[in-house]
C-alpha cells in the first residue's frame, strides 16, 4: 500500500498522520513502516511527526532543501543518528512489523545497510578487503565462500569488470564513482534488506552519477532502496516514490509519476519549480 | 590611471625601498637561525665520529668492560641492556599506551577522560630524574634490589604519556566516515575501533610509538636508580643491568681517554641504534600501515 | 546496458505508429462509406475513433511522464515534442474521418446518384500522403517527408475545382443543394487531412535536421582523441 495524504481543500494538512489508501499501482507489502517518528538532538526537534510506508522493492525518494531532517530521518531508519550524543527518538519505526528499535542496533545494520555521500572506501584494505570487511569483521573465515560473495557483490555494484583483476590493489586507488560502487558493493555483501543512499552521487561526476542511477533500478529487484538526495531531477529519474521534507515534516509522499505532474500541496509546487529553497 | 607605489614623502619609491630592505634583512636573519639551530646536531655528528670511531671494533660488540687501567675490552653487555631495558619498558608501555589512546579518543568524551588527558601531559613533563626516584621507591625498595625489571618499568613510565596522547591524537585525524561506514555493516563499536579506525591510524600511531622509543633508549637519569649498571653481564632480570647510557656518563667524564673514547662510541653505536630501529619499524611497516 | 530511458522512447514512438495505423485503417474506411453503404463500416469506424481518442490521451500522458520526470534534453527532447505535435494531428485527422463519414451517409441517402467528382482522386491522393508521412517517421527519411509536402498543392487544387463543380452543379440543377453541400464537405474534410499531414512531414523534417547534426557529432566523437 502505499501512502497518500488525505486533502482538505485550502488547509494544509501537516503534523498529522498519513492515511494509508490501497493503489492498483503497489498492491506489495510494506517493508518498512514509520509511525509518528519525531527526532530530538538536545532541545532541537529535527523531525516531527513523520509517517509514511515504504514497499518491499521500491525506491523512494527523500528530497527537500537543506536542514529539512532528510538525512536525520534516513539514519534514525538504521539507527545511525545514535552515534551522536544528545540525540533522542520517539515513535515507531517496523521492518517486516519489528520495531527496529527493540532490535540490536549491529544485528539491525545487518539487516540495513548505508551508503554515504563521499565515498569511504577503508584506506588501510585493498579492493577484495573492502567488499569483505563486513563479513570478515563478524567471523566469516572461509576464503572460498569469501571469494564468491566479494565477486558477486562486485558483479551487483557493477563493479566487477573494472577491477577483477587487481582485487589486491587499495582500496583509495580507484576513481571517485569507482569508489561509490566500491562502498555499494561493500555494504552489499553483508546481504542486507534495504539499502540507505545518503545523496550517494552528489560527489560524482555527470557520468558517474548515471552508472549509479542505473544500478539502484536494477537493484530495487532485490533490495528495498530508500534514497535522501537534494536533486529534485535524479529523485525524478530514479523513484517510484517521493516524500517532501520541509524543517522536519513530511509534506506530501506519493508516486514520483503525481508529485512531479500534479504535486497536491503548494509548498511542494514551490519547491520542485525551484521558487524557493 | 596606473598605480604608483605610496608617496608621502615627494621621492618616488623610497618607502617601496625601505619596505623591501626590511624584508630581505628578515629573510637572512631567520635562514640564519635555522643554521644555527642545526649546529648542535652537526657538532654531535662530528665529535662522535670523529672520536668514537676510533674506538669503534669488533670488540666494542662483543667483549665486557675491562678493568680500571686495562685498555680494550668492549660494551657488548651494555648494547643488551638497552636493548632488554627498552623491551620491557615498550612491552609495558605500548599496550597500556594505546589502549588508553583508543579510550581517550573514541570513548573520553567526558571529566574522566578529560581528567586523564590532563594528568597524562603533566606527566610527560615531568623530569626523568623524578620518575627514576618514584620507580626506586615503588620496585627497588620492595624488591630490595636493583634490577632490570625496575628500569624497565621507569623507561615505561617516561613512555606512557608519549604513546597515549600521540595513539589519541592519531585517533581523532581518522575521519569520522570510517566510523561511520564500519558501523553501519553491522560491525559492533569496539571492532570498529580496534580493527578499523585503529588500523587506519597505525601509521601515525608507530611514529609516535617511535619517539618514545627514542627517549627511552637515550635516558640515563631513571635508570641510575633502577637499572644501576653492569661491568658484567647480567644473568637474570632481577639484577642491575647495564645500558649503554649509563656508561656514556660514566666513561665521559673519567680520566682515562680509552674509556672516553668508549663514550663516544657509544653515543654513536646508541644514535644509529635508534636510527636504525625506525627505519626498519617503518619499512616493515610501510605497505600495510601507509603514513596517512 | 541500454538506458531504461531509451527503452521508454522506443515504446513511445511503437504507441505512436500503432496510432498512425488505426487512424489510417479509420480514414480508409470512411472513403470506403462513400461507395458502400453499410452499417457495420459505420459502427468500426466509430469504434475505430475511440480507440484513437484513448491512444492520444495515453500518449499524452506518457510524454509529460517523459519530460516530468527523465527531462530529457536535446535530440530527445525534439523527438517527444515532435511525438505530440504528430499525437495531435493524428487526433484531428481521425476526427476528419469520422466527418467524412457522417457526410458519406448523408451522401448515400438522397436518391440521385451524383457523380463524386474528383472526391476518388482526392482520396487515393490524401491516403497516400498520410501513408508516405507516416512511413517518412518510421524510417526516418526526410526525402519522402518533403514528397508529402508537395502533393499538398495538388489537393488544394482539387478542393477549390471540386467546389467550382459543384456550384455549377447546384445553378444547373437546384434539388441538388443538399448532395452538393455533402460534397464540399467531404472535399473540405479531404483537404484538412492532406493539411495535418503536411504537419506530420515537417514535424518529421524538422526532427531529421536535428537528426543529422546528431549523426556529425557522432562521427566526430568516433575519430581519434589527441
Amino acid at each position: 500500500m502505499i501512502v497518500t495524504q488525505e486533502q482538505t481543500i485550502g488547509v494544509p494538512q501537516k503534523n498529522e498522520s498519513l492515511i494509508a489508501r490501497p493503489s492498483e499501482d503497489f498492491p506489495k507489502s510494506n517493508k518498512l513502516v514509520v509511525e509518528n517518528l519525531h527526532a530530538f538532538f538536545g532541545s532541537v526537534h529535527a523531525l516531527n511527526g513523520i509517517s509514511l510506508r515504504i514497499p518491499l522493492n521500491s525506491v523512494v525518494a527523500i528530497i527537500g532543501p537543506s536542514g529539512c531532517g532528510k538525512s536525520t530521518f534516513l539514519r534514525s531508519i538504521n539507527r545511525m543518528h545514535e552515534i551522536i550524543p544528545g540525540s533522542r527518538i520517539t515513535g515507531k519505526i517496523l521492518l517486516d512489523g519489528t520495531d527496529v528499535y527493540s532490535m540490536d542496533a549491529v544485528f539491525l545494520r545487518r539487516r540495513i545497510g548505508m551508503v554515504f555521500q563521499k565515498p569511504n572506501p577503508f584506506p588501510t584494505m585493498s579492493i577484495y578487503d573492502n567488499v569483505a570487511a563486513g563479513l570478515k569483521m563478524n567471523g566469516l573465515r572461509n576464503r572460498k565462500k569469501l571469494d564468491e560473495i566479494v565477486e558477486r557483490s562486485l558483479h551487483k555494484a557493477a563493479l566487477w569488470d573494472e577491477v577483477k583483476d587487481s582485487l589486491s590493489k587499495s582500496g583509495v586507488s580507484l576513481s571517485g564513482g569507482q569508489q561509490q560502487r566500491l562502498c555499494i558493493a561493500r555494504a552489499l555483501a553483508v546481504n542486507p534488506e534495504v539499502l540507505l543512499m545518503d545523496e550517494p552521487a552528489s560527489a560524482l561526476d555527470p557520468s558517474s552519477t548515471a552508472k549509479i542511477e542505473e544500478l539502484m533500478y536494477e537493484l530495487k529487484e532485490s533490495y528495498t532502496i530508500v534514497i535522501v538526495t537534494h536533486n529534485m531531477q535524479q529523485a525524478a529519474r530514479v523513484s517510484d516514490l517521493t516524500a517532501f521534507f520541509y524543517l522536519g515534516q513530511l509534506i506530501e509522499y506519493d508516486e514520483t509519476k503525481k508529485i512531479f505532474t500534479m504535486p497536491k500541496e503548494k509548498q511542494t509546487e514551490d519547491y520542485i519549480t525551484g521558487r524557493f529553497g | 590611471m596606473e598605480m604608483q607605489p605610496a608617496d608621502f614623502n615627494g621621492s618616488v619609491g623610497l618607502r617601496f625601498k625601505w619596505r623591501k630592505s626590511k624584508s630581505t634583512a628578515m629573510y637572512v636573519l631567520s635562514g640564519l637561525s635555522a643554521l644555527i639551530a642545526i649546529v648542535p646536531l652537526v657538532l654531535i655528528f662530528y665529535y662522535t665520529l670523529s672520536i668514537g670511531v676510533s674506538a669503534l671494533n669488533w670488540d666494542f660488540f662483543t667483549k665486557l668492560p675491562k678493568p680500571v687501567g686495562e685498555t680494550g675490552g668492549g660494551l657488548a653487555n651494555a648494547i643488551a641492556g638497552t636493548l632488554i631495558l627498552v623491551g620491557i619498558g615498550s612491552s609495558i608501555s605500548l599496550p597500556v599506551g594505546i589502549m588508553a589512546g583508543i579510550y581517550l579518543s573514541e570513548f573520553g568524551n567526558n571529566p574522566f577522560g578529560m581528567t586523564v588527558r590532563f594528568l597524562t601531559d603533566v606527566l610527560n613533563g615531568v623530569p626523568s630524574i623524578v620518575t627514576g626516584v618514584v620507580a626506586y621507591t615503588i620496585i627497588v625498595i620492595p624488591m630490595s634490589r636493583f634490577s632490570a625489571y625496575a628500569g624497565g618499568v621507569a623507561l615505561a613510565i617516561l613512555m606512557i604519556p608519549t604513546i597515549t596522547r600521540t595513539t589519541e591524537e592519531m585517533l581523532k585525524i581518522v575521519p569520522q566516515s570510517y566510523r561511520e561506514a564500519a558501523l553501519a555493516l553491522g560491525i559492533s563499536q569496539w571492532k570498529t575501533s580496534l580493527r578499523i579506525v585503529l588500523r587506519t591510524a597505525m601509521g601515525g600511531i608507530i611514529t609516535g610509538v617511535m619517539l618514545a622509543v627514542a627517549r627511552a633508549a637515550g635516558e640515563t637519569a631513571p635508570l641510575l636508580f633502577t637499572a644501576l649498571n653492569n661491568r658484567f653481564w647480567h644473568t637474570t632480570l632481577d639484577q642491575p643491568i647495564a645500558s649503554l647510557t649509563v656508561f656514556i656518563y660514566n666513561y665521559g667524564v673519567s680520566p682515562f681517554d680509552d674509556w672516553i673514547a668508549q663514550a663516544w662510541a657509544g653515543a654513536l653505536v646508541l644514535m644509529v641504534m635508534i636510527l636504525a630501529l625506525s627505519v626498519a619499524v617503518r619499512i616493515a611497516t610501510r605497505s600495510r600501515y601507509p603514513e596517512q | 546496458m541500454e538506458r531504461r530511458f531509451e527503452k521508454e522512447i522506443e515504446s513511445l514512438k511503437t504507441t505512436l505508429i500503432k496510432m498512425g495505423s488505426v487512424v489510417e485503417d479509420n480514414l480508409s474506411m470512411a472513403i470506403q462509406s462513400l461507395f458502400e453503404e453499410k452499417i457495420e463500416l459505420a459502427k468500426k469506424i466509430v469504434d475505430g475513433d475511440e480507440r484513437i481518442n484513448s491512444l492520444e490521451i495515453e500518449i499524452d500522458n506518457a510524454v509529460v511522464d517523459i519530460l516530468a520526470l527523465k527531462q530529457p534534453v536535446a535530440t530527445d527532447l525534439r523527438l517527444i515534442l515532435a511525438v505530440q505535435k504528430i499525437n495531435n494531428d493524428l487526433e484531428r485527422i481521425g476526427d476528419h474521418a469520422v466527418n467524412i463519414a457522417e457526410s458519406a451517409v448523408e451522401l448515400i441517402r438522397t436518391p440521385a446518384n451524383e457523380p463524386l467528382l474528383e472526391i476518388p482522386r482526392m482520396a487515393d491522393i490524401t491516403k497516400a500522403m498520410l501513408r508516405h508521412a507516416l512511413d517518412s517517421f518510421i524510417l526516418v527519411d526526410p526525402e519522402l517527408a518533403r514528397s508529402v509536402l508537395e502533393r499538398d498543392d495538388q489537393i488544394d487544387k482539387l478542393n477549390r475545382d471540386m467546389t467550382k463543380k459543384v456550384i455549377g452543379l447546384i445553378k444547373s440543377d437546384a434539388r441538388t443543394v443538399e448532395s452538393g453541400i455533402d460534397l464540399i464537405r467531404i472535399s473540405r474534410n479531404l483537404e484538412r487531412v492532406a493539411d495535418l499531414t503536411t504537419n506530420i512531414a515537417e514535424e518529421v523534417i524538422f526532427l531529421t535536421q536535428a537528426r543529422i547534426v546528431k549523426h556529425n557529432a557522432e562521427e566526430k566523437s568516433k575519430a581519434p582523441h589527441n
